[in-house]
C-alpha cells in the first residue's frame, strides 16, 4: 500500500508536469494561429488572391470598314475551326491520324499540334486547323463521336468580301510583330491580328477597340472555375469611307488586265470615290497567313502587285501636264490667248531636236488647239518662254510635288524640279533643253495618279484648293455648310468659300475649253473616248510617256509601234478628266503602266469610268442609315 | 488491511447497468461534437455533397464509436490481461503488412481484412500503450528505476517502431517514439536514462539520416526552409500557411473556402483538414476546434489521475498523451512549425483506422474511469483474477 502510495505520487508529478508541457505547447498553436490569421492574415490573403484569380482578356471585334453607302468592305467573318483538348484524348497522334481520313492535315500541322499540346497544360486546346469551309466543319462534326477531345470551335476573322478589288486602300491585318509590341496585353493574345496596311493601318486605333477582361477563378491547375467579374470594354468602331464600292469594283474590273490605277474624286469635297490600284492581291490570304511560295510569287512579280499605284506609283505626267503649263504661261503672262506657234515635227534646240508626237507635224495651232491635239512643239516654245522656276511654282499651286495627305501609308511626294532643286540634288546648273523637256511633262517630272486627279479636280472646280479626304461627307450636312456660307455644292463663288487657288477666270476657262476639244472635238486625242449625252460629256486630256529614250538611229528607220515593242518598253498610257462638262462634278485619272498611247489605252477607261460615276452620282445621293461613326480624321499617318 | 484489500481485489464488480450509467457523457458529447465538425468540414470539402466522404465517415464514426462503449464497459481487469495479447497481434499484423500489405500513397501500410483495409500501424498505438501499462503496473517504483527492468520495454517500443520505419511511415513511428517516452516518463523512468537516451538519438541523427528516404530527407530539408522549392516539397507548406492566413480572424464562411475548394491544396480530407477548416472558419474556428481537443484532454487527464490503478493511470495518460501528440503535431504541421509528417487529426481527417483507433483510446479512458476504484494485482497476483 506505502509503496503503491509513493508509486502513485510519482505519477501524479510526472502527469501534471507532463500536462504543464501540454498547455504550454498547446499555447504555441494559439500563438501560430494568431500570428497566422491576424497579424499576417492581409499578406496571406493577396496571396491567396494572386492563387485563384486569373485575368483573361476578351478581344474586342474589330471594327467594319465601309463605303459611303454602308457596303461592307471588311467585315469578320465566321472562323471555323478545330480544337483539340489533349486531356481528352486518349492518344493525341491516334486522333490527328482519325482527323486525317476528314480533312486535309499536312505534316507541318500535325508537328505543330502535337508540340503545342507537350507544350500547354493538358487542358489547354490547341488549334489544329484554323477557317475550315462549312462542309468540312460539318464533316468533323458528324464524326465527333468516333474523334474524343476534338472540339469544333467557332471563332472571328477578318474577311474582305471584294478581295482584289479594293486591297490596296483597306489593306490587311496580321498577326502582331514583336516590333508592334507596346506591352499591351492585348496585343499578346494568340492569333490577334492587326492591320497592316492601308485603311487597317492606319485606323487601326479606332478599329481595334478596347478589350475587355474577365477575372476568372482559376484553380491549382489553372481550369477555369466561374467568372467573378466581367468587363467588356468597347467592341472597334466602324470606319466609313467616302469610297463607293460599286464604282470602285466597276474601275478595277475595267483595269485588271493591266498595270495601272484609276482614282475618282469629287471635285468640291476632295472625296475619294475611287482609289483603284491593279495588279492587285487577295487580302484574305494574308488573314489566313501566306507560305512562302505564295509570298514569293506576290513580291517578285514583275507587275508588283503589292505596291500601291494610286499614291505610291510615281509617273513622268506627260502631256496631261500641259494644262499646268499653259496655265503657268498664261498667268505669268508670257504668252496671250491667242499665242499660235508653227509645229514641223520637229524644232532644233541647243544642240538637238525635240520632236513632236505627229511626225509630219501640227501646222500652225493656238494654246488651245495645242492641247486639244497635244501638240508638243507648241508647249517647247510655251514652256522655254515661261521657265521652270514658274512651272515649278504652278504645279505646286495644284498640289504637286507633295504628298496629298489623304492618310494612307507609303504615298509618294512626287517631283517637281526647279533650279534650286537641281543644284541642291545634282549639283549642276538647270539646261534650258531640261524646261522643254518638262513642257510636255516628261524629264524630272513625276506625279502619282492621286495628285493627278487631285490636279484635274482643281482645274475642273474653277480653281478651288482641295485635300483629298477618304472620309464620307454627308451631302446633306454639306448643304448645311453651303448655307452656313462653305459652298460644297454647285459651283463655288470666288466671295465665299474654300480657298481659291489664284487663277484668273479668262485662263481657267481657255483651258476648260481645251479640254472639252480633247473629248469632243473630232481632232481631239480622245475624240474617240467621248460621251455624245451633252448632259454626261466629258473632258479631260491625254498623255502618252516614252519609258525609255528612243534613240536616233530608231527615229532614222522605223519608230516600232507600241504592240511590237516588249511589254517593259511600252509607254506608259495616261488620261486625266472630269463630268460633266456643263458642270464639273467628278475628275478622274488613269495610269495604265506600259499600256501603250493616252488615247488608246487610258481614255477609254477613263471615259467608262466618268460615265458610270455620274449615273451612280455618289456626290449626290443621299448616304443611308448613320454617317460614319468614326469621323475624325487620323493625326498621323 | 486484508479486508480492504480484499474487498477492493474481488468486492468490487460493476452490473452492466452500473457501468453504463458510469459511462463520461460530458467526454462523449465532446467527441461527437468534435466528430461532427470533422464532417461538417468533409461535408465542404467534397463542394457541398455528403457522398465522397462524408457518409462513410459517419458510418465509420458510426462504428468506432459502438466500439469506444463496448471498450468502455468491459472490465478493465480484462483489458489489463489481454494487453500483451493485443500487443502480439498487432505485432503480427505489422509483420502481415511487411509481407502482404497494399502500397498506398508510395508506402506500404494496409492490410486487406476483406471489407475493410487495416493499417496495422495505427492499432499499434493503441497496443503499445496498452502493454507499457500493463508492464510497468506489474513492477514496482524501484525496479523502474534500475535499467535491466527497462530492456524488455524498450524493446517492446524499438519493434514496432523498427517495422513501421521500414514500411515506411515516418510520422506514425515518431508518433510511437514519442507515445512510449510518455509513458516511460510517466512509469517514473528516471530523468537521467531519457538525458542519457537523448544523448543517444541525437548521436544517432547521422545514422538514421543515412537511411531516410529522400522524401523525408526533402521534407525535413524544407521544413528547415520552406521557401527552397516553393513549387515542389515546399509547396505543401506555403499553400496550407495560404490558406490558413487568408482565413482571418472569423474566416471566408462555410463552404466559401477558395484556396481548399480550388485544389491548391492536395489530400485537405486527410492531414491537412485543419487548414480547411483554419480557412472557412478562421481564427475562432481554430481554436475553438483546439478548445475542444484541450477539453477532452483534461478530462482524460482528469480521469487518469483519480484511477487507483496504475495499470489505469498509465493507460488513461498514455492515451491521452498520444491524442495530445496526435492533434499537436498535426496543427503543428499545417502551420509550419513542424515538418510534414503524415499524422492525421483525431476525429476529425478522413481515414477509418485512424477514427476507430481514437474512440477505442477513448473507450479504454472510459473503462479507466468506470473501473476507477478497481484495484489491480500486481504481476504476482496475477493468477488471482
Amino acid at each position: 500500500m506505502q509503496r503503491d502510495t509513493v508509486r502513485q505520487k510519482a505519477f501524479t508529478r510526472r502527469a501534471l508536469v507532463f500536462s504543464g508541457g501540454a498547455a504550454a505547447l498547446t499555447t504555441v498553436l494559439v500563438g501560430r494561429l494568431y500570428y497566422l490569421q491576424v497579424v499576417s492574415a492581409d499578406r496571406y490573403r493577396v496571396l491567396a488572391d494572386e492563387n485563384r484569380i486569373s485575368w483573361r482578356l476578351l478581344p474586342p471585334p474589330r471594327g467594319r470598314i465601309l463605303d459611303r453607302f454602308g457596303v461592307e468592305l471588311a467585315n469578320n467573318q465566321r472562323n471555323y475551326r478545330i480544337l483539340l483538348i489533349p486531356e481528352q484524348t486518349p492518344d493525341v497522334e491516334q486522333t490527328l491520324v482519325e482527323l486525317k481520313d476528314l480533312v486535309r492535315l499536312d505534316e507541318h500541322d500535325h508537328r505543330r499540334v502535337l508540340r503545342d499540346a507537350g507544350r500547354n497544360a493538358s487542358f489547354m486546346p490547341v488549334t489544329v486547323l484554323e477557317n475550315l469551309s462549312w462542309e468540312q466543319f460539318a464533316r468533323i462534326n458528324v464524326h465527333m463521336p468516333d474523334l474524343p477531345g476534338v472540339q469544333p470551335d467557332v471563332g472571328e476573322s477578318r474577311f474582305y468580301p471584294y478581295r482584289e478589288s479594293l486591297a490596296h486602300l483597306v489593306g490587311y491585318v496580321g498577326p502582331v510583330s514583336p516590333k508592334e509590341q507596346t506591352g499591351e496585353p492585348l496585343l499578346e493574345l494568340p492569333g490577334f491580328r492587326t492591320g497592316k496596311s492601308g485603311i487597317e493601318k492606319t485606323r487601326e486605333k479606332a478599329l481595334r477597340g478596347k478589350a475587355g477582361n474577365s477575372q476568372v477563378e482559376v484553380n491549382a491547375y489553372g481550369r477555369a472555375i466561374r467568372e467573378l467579374e466581367r468587363e467588356d470594354g468597347n467592341p472597334g468602331h466602324d470606319v466609313r469611307l467616302s469610297i463607293d464600292m460599286e464604282l470602285q469594283r466597276f474601275a478595277y474590273e475595267r483595269l485588271k488586265e493591266d498595270a495601272g490605277s484609276v482614282v475618282v474624286v469629287d471635285v468640291h469635297t476632295g472625296e475619294v470615290l475611287a482609289l483603284v490600284s491593279a495588279p492587285s492581291f487577295d487580302p484574305n490570304a494574308f488573314n489566313l497567313g501566306l507560305d512562302v511560295e505564295q509570298w514569293r510569287v506576290l513580291t517578285q512579280h514583275p507587275r508588283t502587285p503589292l505596291v500601291h499605284r494610286a499614291i505610291s506609283g510615281q509617273y513622268a505626267p506627260g502631256s496631261t501636264f500641259k494644262m499646268i503649263i499653259a496655265l503657268a504661261a498664261l498667268e505669268a503672262g508670257v504668252i496671250s490667248a491667242d499665242h499660235r506657234v508653227f509645229c514641223g515635227g520637229k524644232i532644233e534646240f541647243g544642240d538637238r531636236f525635240f520632236h513632236c508626237w505627229k511626225k509630219g507635224g501640227h501646222g500652225e495651232l493656238s494654246l488651245a488647239n495645242a492641247i486639244e491635239q497635244s501638240c508638243d512643239i507648241h508647249f517647247y516654245d510655251v514652256a522655254r518662254r515661261v521657265g521652270i522656276d514658274r512651272i515649278g511654282k504652278m504645279a505646286s499651286r495644284f498640289g504637286l510635288g507633295v504628298p496629298t495627305g489623304i492618310g494612307l501609308e507609303g504615298e509618294e511626294d512626287g517631283l517637281v524640279p526647279t533650279r534650286a532643286w537641281k543644284r541642291k540634288r545634282h549639283d549642276e546648273p538647270w539646261h534650258q533643253g531640261e524646261t522643254l523637256v518638262s513642257g510636255i511633262g516628261q524629264g524630272y517630272l513625276l506625279v502619282t495618279p492621286l495628285q493627278l486627279a487631285m490636279m484635274t479636280a482643281q482645274i475642273a472646280n474653277g480653281g478651288f484648293r482641295i485635300k483629298p479626304t477618304l472620309v464620307a461627307r454627308d451631302p446633306q450636312t454639306s448643304v448645311r455648310q453651303a448655307n452656313a456660307g462653305t459652298p460644297l455644292d454647285g459651283v463655288h463663288q470666288a466671295s465665299a468659300g474654300p480657298e481659291s487657288i489664284g487663277l484668273s477666270a479668262a485662263s481657267l476657262s481657255l483651258i476648260h475649253r481645251a479640254m472639252d476639244m480633247v473629248n469632243n472635238s473630232p481632232y481631239g486625242t480622245a475624240y474617240r473616248s467621248r460621251i455624245a449625252e451633252p448632259a454626261m460629256a466629258i473632258a479631260g486630256k491625254t498623255g502618252t510617256v516614252q519609258v525609255r529614250r528612243i534613240t536616233k538611229a530608231e527615229r532614222q528607220t522605223r519608230l516600232l509601234k507600241n504592240h511590237e515593242r516588249p511589254w517593259k518598253d511600252r509607254d506608259h498610257a495616261l488620261f486625266v478628266g472630269y463630268a460633266p462638262v456643263s458642270n464639273p462634278r467628278y475628275a478622274v485619272s488613269v495610269v495604265i503602266e506600259h499600256g501603250g498611247g493616252g488615247a488608246s489605252a487610258a481614255a477609254p477607261v477613263a471615259r467608262d469610268v466618268l460615265e458610270e460615276v455620274q449615273r451612280r452620282d455618289p456626290g449626290r445621293t443621299p448616304m443611308i442609315g448613320e454617317l460614319a461613326v468614326d469621323t475624325e480624321e487620323p493625326s498621323d499617318i | 488491511m486484508t479486508v480492504r484489500s480484499q474487498s477492493s481485489l474481488s468486492e468490487i464488480r460493476l452490473t452492466f447497468i452500473q457501468r453504463v450509467w458510469q459511462l463520461n457523457w460530458g467526454l462523449m458529447l465532446l467527441i461527437i461534437v468534435t466528430a461532427c465538425v470533422g464532417l461538417a468540414t468533409l461535408y465542404s470539402i467534397s463542394g457541398g455533397t455528403t457522398e465522397t466522404w462524408v457518409s462513410r465517415q459517419l458510418m465509420r464514426f458510426g462504428v468506432g464509436f459502438f466500439l469506444m462503449l463496448l471498450v468502455a464497459v468491459i472490465d478493465i481487469r480484462f483489458w489489463l490481461r489481454a494487453a500483451f495479447l493485443i500487443y502480439g497481434v498487432a505485432l503480427v499484423l505489422l509483420v502481415a503488412v511487411e509481407v502482404v500489405g497494399t502500397v498506398g500513397m508510395g508506402a506500404q501500410r494496409w492490410v486487406d481484412l476483406g471489407p475493410f483495409q487495416l493499417q496495422p500501424s495505427e492499432v499499434m498505438k493503441i497496443a503499445l500503450v496498452l502493454a507499457l501499462a500493463r508492464y510497468f503496473h506489474g513492477i514496482t517504483h524501484e525496479e523502474v528505476a534500475q535499467l535491466r527492468w527497462l530492456v524488455v520495454p524498450s524493446l517492446m517500443v524499438i519493434i514496432p517502431v523498427t517495422l513501421v520505419l521500414r514500411q515506411p511511415d515516418l510520422g506514425t513511428a515518431l508518433l510511437l517514439l514519442i507515445g512510449a517516452a510518455v509513458m516511460f516518463f510517466l512509469a517514473g523512468v528516471r530523468l537521467w536514462i531519457f538525458g542519457a537516451g537523448l544523448m543517444t538519438a541525437l548521436a544517432a541523427i547521422p545514422f538514421a539520416w543515412h537511411y531516410l528516404h529522400d522524401y523525408q530527407r526533402e521534407r525535413i530539408l524544407t521544413f528547415l526552409n520552406p521557401e527552397r522549392d516553393p513549387l515542389g516539397a515546399g509547396y505543401h507548406i506555403l499553400q496550407s500557411k495560404i490558406a490558413l492566413g487568408s482565413g482571418g480572424m472569423f474566416g471566408k464562411g462555410f463552404l466559401q473556402g477558395t484556396q481548399s475548394h480550388l485544389n491548391f491544396l492536395p489530400e485537405m480530407q486527410t492531414d491537412f483538414i485543419f487548414t480547411m477548416l483554419a480557412e472557412e472558419f478562421g481564427l475562432v474556428g481554430a481554436l475553438g476546434l483546439l478548445a475542444l481537443y484541450v477539453f477532452m484532454l483534461a478530462y482524460a487527464i482528469a480521469i487518469a489521475l483519480r484511477s487507483r490503478s496504475q495499470f489505469g493511470r498509465l493507460l488513461g495518460m498514455g492515451i491521452a498523451g498520444t491524442f495530445f501528440v496526435y492533434f499537436f503535431i498535426n496543427i503543428a504541421m499545417v502551420t509550419g512549425l513542424v515538418p510534414v509528417v503524415g499524422v492525421p487529426l483525431p476525429l476529425v481527417s478522413y481515414g477509418g483506422t485512424a477514427m476507430v483507433t481514437i474512440l477505442v483510446g477513448f473507450g479504454l479512458i472510459m473503462s479507466v474511469y468506470i473501473h476507477r476504484d478497481v484495484r489491480l494485482p500486481r504481476r504476482a497476483e496475477m493468477e488471482e483474477l
